[in-house]
This record gives structure tokens, C-alpha cells and sequence, in this order.
């Protein structure tokens, strides 16, 4: 039997997390100002997940990988053009609100059901990757939820490293506690792996594989499912960002060790 | 073939691509262009209206290549009349485009100097008494002087303010959707690929290298894409365009000799600020009597303000970011501007020769559209619908030579690009504004004379031009009697000392107030490069800056590079050759056309290459 294996990645799209991001209530729930001015980017964490499915879909011949994405289609359209040119992968698009305010059950549910009417797609094979956390205010529960209703019991989250091992089995890194890592080991697929920040570099931009993806990605958004994951079963109170402040101080000659200490020194002060 | 630049990694092999056209740079002149071409891709029935050369059977194969992180990043605000725009999108709903919204009101605005710290020559200095003298009578207030009547060629009565990267992103949020053709950002391309005197295409930039562009670890030569045409829309300072004009020449007589700065700061306005949305305000005599002024209102209480530095503004002390806070600190600006908040900021060269600095428009398997064609009406202070207007007159001349199955030879885009181009408003208009600026150098009075000559006489009657461009006096020529010779060297020794530039001492001698920070919308300039998205400068490319010949850096005095750098990416180096920190650049190009090397009749010594990141806001 061959070692190859169908990756399907969940990632949604957020908005850029270097922009000026405002919560605000609107009438129906909280949401970002201005929330389709601003940029999106694939969720980093689904986006580490993304270049991790590519490198062993690279190194097991014959495997395939699919994006799973959830987002407004204009916005996915958006993202496509900056990571479409970095791995192979074919998309499934669904267009529909990817706000973190949804809920994360009734997304759970709409993605589920994308990955099962996936064609081609064999269970035996099927590793499903995604994120552990969300960029987009969401809880980070929802990997879990498509994990149950596709019935795949072998779940990890906070993952840092998968190494196949020579009969095909799984080493699999957890983060836990104290900056440790808990070590399992899984028969193999199918599996459910909720990524943290991985290892590997963001890949280069590779204008072919751009070229290559982009002719299946266009045709696949334009026949782009819609769907509306509701959030009625939640109410929020209220929605606050981060308190956050910025000291600005550009240091080019000091060593890590110093500017780490100066740092330390700062946190205790504060 | 012969990449016109230099070449770090030649031994390492290139992958290559071929396509149809390859487009450089999407601002409004590409995006004019494949508007115009996207619509002639299909026919009706969905199939090929013009089939790919290099794929047969498919499609016209087109791919565009941005610099920048997004299509919406790195641009600026405008207000245009929009006529070519409106052309392509007949019955434009502004409300579609994002902090897109009519002109209301706009205003001419002469600002005398509350201060008395600008430079004025006594001539001005005559005149801002008689209208101080007269003020009540002439309607003067907050220092300033509302000017009743705005000349018809300056007039944007019937156009739109807009944010240009909102524009851009939703021009590109069309275009993609189609999925008849692939725009790329984060993709620099280095070079157009020459060979026979032909333009065949573009290499894009290598990745995974030090900053000095030695292959690092994950080295990815840039590939070198093939294409029937290269369509170059990079703007001023892009490097395919620059390339281009270093292999083939300028036309006789045509000169890149003006350029500016424009810096701007979007700001959200308090609610009560008194400003309709679609206001906009011309500026003109402060914070120095060269340096122009905007302030346009977008929807939702958003503003762009801003200042264009120009190269004639002859100071060494040129940094357009502290003479901006003191545009926005006016008191007839900053009773708008008072408790508002800064969103994002940015700033950009803009080529302000005009048709006196447009290159060779096109050539075999090459046409160039856009500011870097010299398409900017610099009479009306327009670019925006011309860049965007010769982008859709190349597309027009593109769809006629493939349906005669022609080839993109300099003279079939001669005969049908440069003579729909030639036919229309904008070559007309840009002729009238050819020699419109001519006596700017001699000071505002004359320059304003010489636009309004120009302006009314359609360009038959205007000023000659000057016979030398000097880019900077001395800073003792400019300082002359404020600041003694001995002060003055002392400052320079300590800021040499210190690797700072000047212009913050000199600025502080001359009597120009301190900044009041108030961490909102008065902060520091590093502060300002982290606001709104912030700078960003991916890992794995190579310097983008380089001083060639670092001698001539060394005794170049004063450093103009660093005086007028953005974002303070250049500072004074140690041993005298400035350095440069690509973590701060936002590609405003400004360092380009202030190296003084070519005053000594020397080739200029700063080359601006390609490179990825920079500005990355949306609000731009």
C-alpha cells in the first residue's frame, strides 16, 4: 500500500492582522469596523497548517491536498492571490461570513459537509489538518467539532511536529505546559491535527505553482457554495480588543541578551 | 538576452514561464488596461475571443506582477475628475468603492505662515502683510486666505475623492473574479529580459538570499517570464521602467527633471469636525512657500492630508514628514484635524515632468502606460484618470492587433497604442501643461504666473525653462543669516556625530515649534511607520537600496538621501556612505532622485531596485 495521503486543510480567511483592527456592535452582534475594507490573510494558524499538509504531501508520492475555506468569496479570492503561489492545492471554497463571531458548531457543521462531498477523497488516507487556534476572535473548538462529525477519533491539538515513522505510523508533538511537548504515536490516518506554529519557513513565492493552482482555484470559487453559519444559539455581551500598548524604540546594536533583560526589567516595572 | 541589472546568482539555473502579456505593477494604469482587456477575452457564448500564442487553444495567457503585499497597498488618496474612469465604468456607483464619495466642495486656500518660520522671499513676504493688513476686508481667517475663484484647469467640480487603494482593490477584486487573468502581489520583478533590442518579457526577483543578494538556504532564482508583450505600468521609480530607459534612451529633449514628494496621513476626524464628506482642499505657501498641500474628505469621517515636497524646493532640509505635522498643525487645518486620529500614513514620488518626461512609449514587445509614461497632467495636478485612461487605450490598441492577428512590434504599437494615446484628452491636455511649471525654480510668484499663463493660453504662452536644476542650495546658502556659520557647523559635526540627519536641528534653529506629540495623531515618525499595517519587509530578499560607489557618497554634502527618506530607511552611515535599514523603506523612491551625484556631472550613485514589501495599509 502506498504511503500517500488526502490532506484536507480548514483554513478560513481573517482580516490582516496588522491592520488597525475595532470591534463594534452592529444590530445584529459584534463585528470588526470596517471589516470588508480591510485586507484579509489566510488564519496563520491555518496557514501553518497549509504549508505542514504540503511538505508531507511532497515527501508521500501521490498524495493530494485540499484547502478547505470558509470566507466572504471576494476575500478568499483576496487570499488565493498571495497563497496560491507558495504550494499546491486545490480548493473548496464555500462563500459565507468567516466573522469569528459565528458559531463555531454551525461552521463545524457547513465544513464537515464540504469535506465529505469532496470527490475522490478516501477516508483510509484522510489526515485533517487545520489550526488549533483562530486569528478570527473565534474559540478554537471548531477542528474538534469537523473532527466528530466526521467521526475521526484520533485527534491532536497544539501541533508542533508529525515525523512518519518507517512502518508508517505517526510521531506526533503536542504542545502542553511549560513550553514541553507531550510525544504520541498514531497507527496513521485518518487523523485529525490541529496545528500551532509548526516548523517550517513560509514556503517562496513559486509563480508556476501560482499559474498551476490558479487555473482549478477561479473555476472552483465562481462555483462557490454559499452557506450562512448562524450564530443564534450565542449572545454576546460584549466584545473587547486586547488592551494593548506601544513604546517604540528602534535598537539595532544591542544583543538579544540585553534587549531581552531590558524587556524583563520593563514587565517587572510595569 | 540582457536583464538589465546586475546579476547576483548567474550561475544558478532559471526556471522560465511563458505567457502572452506580462504586466509590471498594478496601479490604475494596469488596471485600466486589463479592465478594458478582460472585457474582449470571451465571446458570448464563453468561448476564446482571442486565443493564447504561447497556449493554443486556451485563452489569451495574461499575468500582472505587484511589488507590494496586496493591491490595495502602498498607494495614496486622490481626487480626480474621473472621465476615463467613468468612460470604462459608465454609470459608476461611487458607493460600490470604499471611502470613494463626489466632490462637495472644493476649496484654494493660500496659507500664510502663523509660525514665521518658513522661508519667504520678500516679494511674499509684501503680500502676506497686505492681505494681513486686509484681512477682514479680503475675508482672511486662521491665517489664511480662501481664494475666490479656482482656475478651470485646476477645477475638480465633477469628479470624486478616493482612496486609491481601495480603488485598486476593488478594480482587482473584478478583475481576478473573472479568472481570465492572474495578478500576483509580493512578486517584484527585477528586469525586463532584452535581447535584439527587443523587450521579451521580465525576470522576476530572487528569493532566499542575504541582504546583499548572495543565495541563502531556500534559494529561488527569480524566473524569468516570456511574453509576447510586456506591458509597463511600475510607476516612476520601478525598476523595469527605469531599465528600459537606461537601454534605450530618453526622446530628444525629454528630461526627468521634477519630481515631488507626496506625503499624506489618513486620518479619522472627531465627529463634529465641521467637514462634509467630498471637501477638498488645495494648499498652497505653507509650511514653505514651495510645498503644496491636500486635504480631502472620504465617507465615514476619513481624511486624506497630505504635502507634495517638491525637487525645486531647493532646501537641504527636505524632510516632508515634520513639515507635514506642521500642515496639519495650520490653525485653518487644524481645526478640522484637532482630536482626530491617525490611521494610516504613507508617501510616494511622484514624476512631475510630465510629456516633457515621457520616455519612448513603446517599442518591440513593449508599451509603457501610466505616471511612468509621463501621463500626469502636471498643469491640473492629475494622474490618476490619465494612468488609468492610457492603460485602457493600450488594452484598445492590444484587442486590435490580435484580432489582425499582428504582432507587438514598435510599429504596430506606434500605429495603434501611441495613435489612440496621441487622439486624445490626455496627450491634448498634456501638452497645454508641457511647460506649465517652468518658473516654479525662480520661486512661487513666477511659478504661479507660469501655471496661469500656461492654463489660459491653452501652453501657447509660457514661461522658458531654467537653464540649470541645482537640487539643493547649501545649507549655508539656505540658512544664510539665521544661523551663524560657526552654530551651523557645530550642528552639522554633532549630527554627523550622532549619524542623524539635520533637519530636525536646522528646522528647531529657524524658529519652527516643536512638535506637541499626543500619541494620537501627532506621534514620532518611527511610530508613524507602525501605524496602519506598518512597514513590512519580508525575509529573504536582497537590498533594494544601494549606494554604487560609496566615495561619492562619502564626500556628498549634505546627504539628501537621508534628508528626504520616507521613513528614515537612510541614515548617516559611520564612515560617511549612508546605510540603509529595508525594515523601514516604504518605496517612496525619493532617495533616487535626490542623489546629487549627477550635479557633478557623475551618474547618479543610489540605485533603487526591486524589492518586496513596504507600505501595507489598506487605508491608503
Amino acid at each position: 500500500m502506498s504511503n500517500a495521503y488526502h490532506i484536507v486543510v480548514c483554513g478560513s480567511v481573517v482580516p490582516d492582522p496588522l491592520q488597525t483592527l475595532e470591534p463594534i456592535e452592529t444590530p445584529s452582534g459584534p463585528a470588526l469596523k470596517n471589516e470588508m475594507l480591510l485586507p484579509a490573510v489566510l488564519d496563520p494558524w491555518a496557514a501553518h497548517a497549509l504549508y505542514e499538509a504540503a511538505n508531507l504531501g511532497a515527501h508521500a508520492p501521490g498524495s493530494k491536498v485540499w484547502l478547505v475555506s470558509l470566507g466572504a468569496k471576494a476575500k478568499l479570492q483576496q487570499v488565493m492571490m498571495t497563497i496560491a503561489q507558495k504550494v499546491s492545492f486545490e480548493l473548496v471554497p464555500i462563500d459565507g461570513p468567516a466573522g469569528g463571531f459565528s458559531d463555531a458548531h454551525a461552521s463545524a457543521a457547513i465544513l464537515a459537509e464540504a469535506i465529505q462531498s469532496i470527490t475522490g477523497l478516501d477516508r483510509s488516507r484522510l489526515l485533517l489538518f487545520g489550526g488549533w487556534e483562530s486569528a478570527s476572535r473565534g474559540a478554537g473548538v471548531t477542528m474538534q467539532l469537523i473532527g466528530e462529525r466526521l467521526g475521526i477519533l484520533d485527534q491532536f491539538q497544539g501541533v508542533d511536529r508529525l515525523t512518519v515513522q518507517p512502518d508508517g505510523a505517526f510521531e506526533i508533538l503536542e504542545r502542553i505546559e511549560g513550553g514541553r511537548h507531550q510525544v504520541s504515536l498514531c497507527q496513521g490516518p485518518p487523523a485529525l491535527l490541529g496545528w500551532a506554529t509548526g516548523n517550517l519557513p513560509e514556503p517562496r513565492n513559486n509563480p508556476q505553482i501560482g499559474m498551476a493552482n490558479m487555473r482549478a482555484i477561479m473555476p472552483a470559487l465562481q462555483r462557490a457554495k454559499a452557506a450562512a453559519p448562524g450564530a443564534e444559539a450565542i449572545r454576546y455581551r460584549s466584545a473587547s480588543p486586547p488592551k494593548q500598548q506601544r513604546q517604540t524604540r528602534i535598537e539595532k546594536n544591542l544583543s538579544a541578551e540585553e534587549i531581552a533583560r531590558e524587556i524583563v526589567a520593563w514587565i517587572e516595572k510595569s | 538576452m540582457t536583464p538589465e541589472s546586475p546579476e547576483p546568482a548567474a550561475n544558478f539555473e532559471r526556471q522560465q514561464m511563458e505567457v502572452d502579456i506580462a504586466c509590471v505593477g498594478f496601479g490604475p494604469a494596469v488596471g485600466g488596461f486589463l479592465t478594458t482587456l478582460s472585457r474582449s477575452l470571451l465571446n458570448p457564448d464563453g468561448s476564446p475571443k482571442l486565443e493564447s500564442g504561447c497556449l493554443p487553444g486556451f485563452p489569451l495567457q495574461v499575468i500582472c506582477y505587484e511589488r507590494a503585499d496586496g493591491l490595495g497597498f502602498g498607494v495614496s488618496g486622490a481626487v480626480t475628475r474621473g472621465r476615463g474612469i467613468r468612460a470604462s465604468f459608465p454609470g459608476l456607483d461611487l458607493a460600490k468603492i470604499p471611502m470613494a464619495a463626489p466632490v462637495k466642495e472644493e476649496r484654494l486656500v493660500y496659507l500664510l505662515d502663523p509660525a514665521g518660520a518658513s522661508q519667504r522671499s520678500w516679494a511674499l513676504r509684501a503680500g502676506d502683510k497686505l492681505i494681513r493688513a486686509l484681512g477682514s476686508f479680503l475675508g482672511c481667517r486662521e491665517h489664511a486666505l480662501e481664494v475666490p475663484l479656482i482656475p478651470s484647469f485646476l477645477q475638480k467640480h465633477d469628479g470624486f475623492v478616493m482612496s486609491l487603494g481601495q480603488f485598486n482593490q476593488w478594480v482587482g477584486e473584478q478583475l481576478t473574479s473573472s479568472g481570465l487573468l492572474q495578478i500576483w502581489p509580493s512578486t517584484p520583478v527585477t528586469a525586463p529580459l532584452i535581447e535584439d533590442r527587443a523587450v521579451k518579457g521580465i525576470r522576476l526577483a530572487d528569493q532566499g538570499t542575504a541582504l546583499d543578494g548572495t543565495p541563502q538556504e531556500g534559494f529561488l532564482p527569480g524566473m524569468d517570464v516570456r511574453a509576447a508583450l510586456t506591458v509597463v505600468g511600475d510607476g516612476p521609480v520601478g525598476a523595469v521602467g527605469r531599465s528600459i530607459d537606461a537601454h534605450f534612451g530618453l526622446p530628444a529633449g525629454h528630461v526627468h527633471s521634477e519630481w515631488a514628494l507626496g506625503m499624506k496621513m489618513v486620518i479619522e476626524l472627531r465627529e463634529d469636525s465641521g467637514l462634509e464628506t467630498g471637501t477638498v482642499l488645495h494648499t498652497f505657501g505653507f509650511p514653505e512657500p514651495e510645498i503644496f498641500g491636500f486635504l480631502y474628505v472620504h465617507p465615514d469621517r476619513m481624511a486624506s492630508v497630505g504635502i507634495f515636497v517638491p525637487s525645486w524646493f531647493r532646501s537641504p532640509v527636505r524632510t516632508a514628514y515634520r513639515y507635514l505635522q506642521h500642515f496639519v498643525l495650520h490653525p485653518y487645518i487644524w481645526r478640522y484635524l484637532q482630536g482626530g486620529t491617525l490611521k494610516s500614513w504613507g508617501a510616494k514620488s511622484l514624476q512631475e515632468s510630465g510629456r516633457r518626461g515621457e520616455p519612448f512609449l513603446v517599442g518591440n514587445g513593449y508599451a509603457r502606460i501610466g505616471e511612468g509614461s509621463g501621463s500626469t497632467n502636471v498643469l491640473s495636478g492629475s494622474g490618476v484618470d490619465e494612468a488609468w485612461t492610457t492603460g485602457a487605450q493600450l488594452a484598445e490598441a492590444v484587442v486590435e492587433l490580435l484580432e489582425k492577428k499582428l504582432p507587438f512590434t514598435r510599429q504596430n504599437l506606434e500605429d495603434t497604442y501611441v495613435r489612440r494615446r496621441r487622439a486624445s484628452w490626455v496627450d491634448r491636455e498634456s501638452r497645454v501643461a508641457a511647460d506649465s511649471r517652468n518658473g516654479f525654480p525662480q520661486g512661487l510668484l513666477s511659478g504661479l504666473f507660469g501655471m496661469a499663463l500656461a492654463g489660459f493660453t491653452g501652453g501657447r504662452v509660457v514661461i522658458p525653462p531654467p537653464s540649470s536644476r541645482k537640487k539643493g542650495a547649501s545649507l549655508e546658502e539656505r540658512c544664510g543669516t539665521r544661523i551663524p556659520p560657526a552654530e551651523l557647523q557645530k550642528l552639522k559635526d554633532e549630527a554627523a556625530e550622532r549619524s542623524l540627519p539635520l533637519h530636525d536641528q536646522i528646522m528647531n534653529r529657524c524658529g519652527w515649534p516643536e512638535i506637541p506629540f499626543d500619541g494620537k495623531l501627532l506621534v514620532s515618525q518611527q511610530d508613524a511607520l507602525l501605524t496602519g499595517g506598518s512597514v513590512q519587509a519580508p525575509p529573504g530578499y536582497a537590498n533594494h537600496v544601494v549606494f554604487l560607489r560609496p566615495d561619492v557618497c562619502r564626500n556628498c554634502e549634505p546627504k539628501l538621501c537621508v534628508e528626504m527618506c520616507s521613513g528614515q530607511a537612510i541614515s548617516r552611515g559611520e564612515s560617511g556612505v549612508p546605510q540603509f535599514d529595508r525594515e523601514k523603506c516604504i518605496f517612496c523612491g525619493a532617495c533616487l532622485w535626490n542623489c546629487r551625484a549627477d550635479e557633478a556631472g557623475e551618474p547618479a550613485n543610489v540605485d533603487l531596485r526591486a524589492g518586496a514589501g513596504g507600505l501595507h495599509s489598506a487605508l491608503n
